[in-house]
């Protein structure tokens, strides 16, 4: 954690490497002005007593230096701003980003090795992973072939646009692919963070309780697809499937849910074609107002003099 | 803990602004944080003590204004209350509710010297 603030973002590292520009404390204390107030200006304010350059540009004796300032921006538009950048980015590039969001343990990282596996030969793909320690992930990413990112965030609880933005340097894409990007095992901080991506996936395994959509509102919220994983485990659980996914559609309705298991594959044709369709109309909506001009193009050369 | 980084994007907030609008002392900010939002208020209050210190906002009083959630009915058409995202609708107990409103965290407006 930073010393100067307190601020967690000085633990972030990228692939064990401590996050440039931005993240470190260098940059991020440029901000604070008692760390890089310009000296001369306030040398230069305490000299000169004209009252219209106060704060106010006051120019009546005796009114009040104070003021009010209308701001009314969100507090995530720091954030909403990488996180633009990071789509803008994606979509010049074609490719679908996906925001997996689970809790600890409820099988991410296998349900992506085993989807890498399945479809890398057809399509590029690159994987962020996110956890507070380690670069095991990444590594077990990496023995399938497909190219991995570690974000250490430290003692930080999510991901944030910013990092995402500074580990897409790291990727080779040509032009078309899809990014898994695996947040922290968190259910509530991640929810709140947008990474620039097409989709939040909220991966729920049939280990865990059917009423965690209720516990964790606003992660199911955020999400456009619920992965109910581990489903070859329920024979041997008491493990209401149904329930689950009435709760998960009390928080959204629109959520679609896709019941799978990366170990014994059963769902996962379902989930390649989900994301066959996202990748498709992806490319629709870039492709539809191209496909507009090139009308009115075509007519225009067609008219005559 | 993400109250920590909602801090941190206030400050950001704040000092960009102390930046473009040259001010170097915040008396007051206020802020609406909606019913719905991902946030807890008081975790915020704490963290922003936190990483207010040294900053321009560092003697700043916090006014929080709660804004309640609002939401649509999609299946009988009313416009609803809600005080979280999963509550039923009060005129047909149905769950299809479109959020409508008090998700938003904002920073209003700021007192400045």
């Amino acid at each position: 954690m930073c010393n100067s603030c307190g601020c967690s973002h000085g633990e972030t590292r990228i692939d064990g490497q401590p996050a440039h520009s931005g993240l470190g404390d260098e940059q991020h204390h440029d901000h604070h002005p008692l760390h890089a107030h310009d000296a001369g200006v306030i040398e230069k304010q305490r000299d000169d007593l004209h009252f219209g350059k106060g704060p106010a540009h006051a120019h009546a004796p005796g009114l009040s230096q104070s003021r009010m300032v209308q701001i009314e921006q969100s507090i995530l538009s720091k954030n909403d701003h990488y996180a633009e950048q990071n789509r803008a980015s994606f979509a010049s590039q074609q490719i679908l980003a996906l925001n997996l969001v689970s809790s600890p343990g409820s099988g991410k990282t296998t349900l992506l090795t085993e989807t890498l596996n399945n479809i890398k030969d057809r399509i590029n793909c690159a994987v962020i992973e996110g956890d507070q320690e380690t670069a095991n992930d990444a590594e077990r990413i990496r023995t399938t072939g497909v190219q991995a990112v570690q974000i250490n965030t430290g003692k930080g609880c999510h991901l944030d646009a910013h990092m995402v933005g500074h580990a897409m340097d790291s990727f080779i894409f040509n032009q078309q692919g899809l990014l898994f990007i695996e947040n922290v095992g968190n259910l509530v901080c991640p929810a709140g963070f947008d990474l620039g991506e097409a989709h939040k996936v909220a991966i729920l395994s049939v280990t865990e309780g059917e009423d965690k959509p209720l516990k964790y509102p606003d992660m199911f919220y955020a999400a456009d697809l619920l992965l109910l994983n581990k489903i070859d485990l329920l024979p041997y659980l008491n493990f209401d499937v149904q329930a689950c996914m009435d709760n998960a559609k009390k928080i959204n309705p629109d959520i679609d849910i896709i019941q799978c298991s990366a170990t014994s594959g059963e769902g996962m044709e379902e989930w390649y074609n989900w994301l066959e369709t996202r990748r498709q109309a992806q490319i629709d909506t870039i492709l539809e107002p191209l496909k507009h001009r090139l009308k009115i193009l075509e007519a225009c050369r067609d008219r005559r003099i | 803990m993400h109250e920590m980084s909602l801090a941190e994007g206030m400050i950001q907030l704040i000092e960009d602004q102390a930046e473009s609008q040259h001010f170097s002392q915040v008396k007051k900010i206020f802020l609406e944080i909606g019913a719905l939002s991902n946030v807890e208020v008081e975790s915020l209050l704490f963290c922003f003590n936190a990483v207010a210190l040294g900053t321009v906002a560092e003697t700043a009083e916090v006014i929080v204004e709660r804004t309640v959630g609002q939401g649509f009915c999609m299946d009988c058409s009313q416009s609803v209350t809600c005080d979280s995202l999963y509550q039923a609708c009060p005129f047909c107990q149905s769950y299809k509710i479109q959020v409508t409103g008090g998700q938003d965290m904002r920073v209003k407006e700021l007192e400045v010297a």
